[in-house]
């Protein structure tokens, strides 16, 4: 009995780090307090203090000779945003951002249902691999990709010729507003690069919500007689909601704020994104652009107040 | 007598797992059948294939007399009562309990009117309005009960529906849900490892081990008369006597099952009368039950033979000698020879 000692209390750890340890196993609180305090002076102060700021500078105006702002509370700059040119970038950015997330849920339950109910082992590895495979190269990179695979000379114009069904892509893209010359320079393009690079960020949350979602609850369905749609309907996709609803926030205010992707996929309409930027930029004119910054914090605050409402996050 | 269920040689075999092979049983309407077996004993996969959530990869089965093969669980009137209960988290109590008709197209006053009787029919009256994650397992257990007893199915599944509640609410339950199958005259089919819970509550029992049925029949000739060495162990735990040990003692060379409450201890003295067998050994065990307690009694030849006496009689020292008595009759020869 020589290495084990009969003592029923054991010494504490010498040195200023055994005092340490022991004074926090006391305070608890204390140790909370350090751990969290510098997370929370970085949010507080650098990220909502600049949030601050952009609102503040929203209600200001700018002279429109001297091209100065003027430092008085008003909301000139918010009336502006109503005339049609600029009301027509905020329409045309929420619709597009609402259909980009629509698409985005439609693609992503199949392949998130799949993932969570059947893949195991290697194939989930794939999956998650499969998903973030794009989010580790560059966003500029895969931008520029589709640009040449929409091109008028790109590939898809090259495949649809081979599939003899060049008259279809040309009836499409003859259509109003979603067509154009080409799909690079159409918003079906500015679309469908959308859907591709915020797809992972709707897949995962869903992917997450129909994992929490016991097996036993869609056999309970069958079981008392609901067919697969109306499992569906009422079991699953209630279930999934808070997950969705995550991946919409993601994909839906992504949407809202990008302003690169427009600008090279795309007709040479703005979105709230390039509105932003030109208008802080070469315009000069920073209330205007904050006040379009606000446009999508309103947006996205008036959708989860109406998501919250309509009793989405009820299954959390 | 009207079959309910029946098996035609049914199996489910999952690559080399044969978790049912060759499963024969009729299940008859109106009765409380029992399905008992240790886990990955095929209980609940059998269950499983009434419901239709399996598919069997041999064999026939039936459910009324129509063929069940291929026909998906939402075309079956038929309905279970989970495990772990299975009550939907994002719906009221009474939304989960109406679920079933509401799938079934049943109008909003209906289907609620029915779910709130079926509540009150499992004591639950005014829970309606109330979350399942409010409720405790007990209360979960009920509304399970309810939800699936509303569409008024042809037959009820049971899987180890009592399994997580305490013993007190256990016992309790057993004997509501027997009242409860008395009155509604359903066929339920009860899935449970409890020995004890499948002796005390059903009409008839199938003892499963391995994928398949060790024994069929009533409760009192399954601990009886058990007629495996598996059936004997598992009910009641019988002491399960080997062919030489049963030679010496008399009777033909075959396995054999005693019941510990069949023997009485004595201290070596006294005689037996002629219908009496006595075996001698010295105490190797005792335990403590409470209302009896249990002797552990090394026979010779390896053989141990456990005895339950009532808790009147004194436990003997560890290591002394005894003899144990028993009526001839209480032997019960099983029909698995060596």
């Amino acid at each position: 009995m020589s290495a084990i000692t009969q003592t029923s209390i054991m010494e504490g750890r010498s040195g200023t780090f055994g005092r340490l340890s022991d004074f926090f196993w006391r305070n608890p609180k204390i140790l909370l307090f350090l751990m969290l305090a510098p997370p929370l002076l970085w949010l507080g102060i650098i990220y909502l203090g600049s949030l601050f700021a952009l609102l503040l500078q929203s209600f200001f105006s700018i002279d429109e000779f001297s091209g100065l702002i003027n430092y008085e509370f008003t909301l000139a700059t918010y009336r502006q945003l109503l005339i049609p040119s600029n009301f027509d970038i905020i329409l045309r950015t929420v619709v597009m951002a609402a259909l980009v997330t629509l698409a985005a849920a439609v693609i992503a339950f199949p392949i998130a249902y799949y993932a969570a109910r059947y893949a195991k082992g290697k194939w989930k590895a794939l999956f998650y691999l499969g998903v973030m495979l794009p989010l580790w190269s560059s966003y500029l990179v895969k931008v520029y990709a589709w640009k040449l695979i929409l091109a008028k000379e790109g590939i898809l114009t090259w495949v649809f010729a081979r599939l003899h069904l060049t008259w279809l892509l040309d009836a499409w893209l003859s259509l109003p507003i979603v067509g154009g010359n080409s799909l690079s320079i159409s918003y079906t393009g500015t679309f469908i690069v959308f859907v591709y690079v915020w797809l992972p960020f709707m897949i995962l949350p869903v992917q997450a919500a129909l994992e929490r979602v016991p097996g036993n609850l869609i056999e309970a369905s069958a079981d008392l007689g609901g067919h697969p749609a109306q499992t569906f309907r009422h079991v699953l996709f209630p279930l999934a909601l808070p997950g969705i609803i995550a991946g919409s926030i993601f994909t839906f205010s992504l949407t809202l704020g990008d302003y690169i992707i427009p600008q090279i996929i795309g007709s040479s309409r703005l979105f709230i994104g390039q509105a932003v930027y030109a208008q802080q930029g070469t315009a000069g004119n920073i209330p205007l652009a904050a006040a379009f910054t606000v446009v999508p914090i309103v947006i996205m605050g008036f959708y989860l107040w109406m998501a919250k409402k309509q009793g989405a996050f009820d299954a959390l | 007598m009207t079959t309910a269920v029946l098996f035609d040689k049914v199996s489910r075999h999952f690559g080399p797992v044969r978790a049912v092979d060759g499963v024969d049983l009729a299940v008859v309407e109106g009765e409380f059948f029992a399905m008992l077996g240790p886990s990955g004993s095929g209980k609940t996969t059998c269950l499983r294939l009434m419901a239709g959530f399996e598919q069997p990869t041999g064999g026939h089965i039936e459910i009324f007399g129509e063929t069940a093969e291929g026909v998906p669980p939402y075309r079956r009137n038929v309905n279970t009562v989970f495990q772990d209960y299975a009550l939907f988290p994002h719906l009221s109590i009474l939304e989960n309990v109406a679920y079933g008709l509401m799938v079934k197209g049943v109008g909003r006053e209906e289907r609620l009117k029915a779910a709130e009787n079926a509540l009150a029919m499992v004591k639950l009256p005014g829970y309606g309005t109330r979350r399942p994650g409010q409720l405790s397992g007990g209360q979960r257990q009920r509304v399970a009960l309810a939800r699936a007893l509303v569409n008024r199915p042809r037959v009820l599944l049971l899987d180890e529906p009592l399994g997580a509640l305490d013993l007190k609410l256990r016992e309790q339950m057993q004997e509501e849900l027997k009242t409860l199958q008395k009155s509604l005259g359903i066929t339920f089919v009860f899935v449970t490892h409890d020995q004890g819970e499948a002796l005390s509550m059903a009409d008839r029992i199938a003892v499963f081990n391995d994928g398949r049925i060790q024994q069929l029949g009533t409760p009192e000739e399954v601990y009886k008369r058990p007629q495996t060495r598996f059936v004997a162990d598992f009910v009641g735990s019988s002491n399960v006597l080997a062919p030489a040990f049963v030679e010496s003692l008399g009777y033909p060379a075959r396995y054999a099952s005693l019941r510990p409450e069949a023997l009485s201890l004595g201290d070596g003295t006294g005689s037996v009368t002629g219908d009496r067998k006595r075996v001698t050994g010295t105490v190797v065990a005792t335990g403590f039950l409470g209302a009896a307690n249990r002797v552990t009694v090394e026979a010779g030849c390896g053989t141990r033979i456990a005895a339950m006496v009532p808790a009147s009689q004194a436990l003997p020292e560890q290591g002394s000698g005894v003899t144990l008595s028993f009526a001839a009759r209480d032997l019960h020869l099983m029909d698995e020879a060596a």
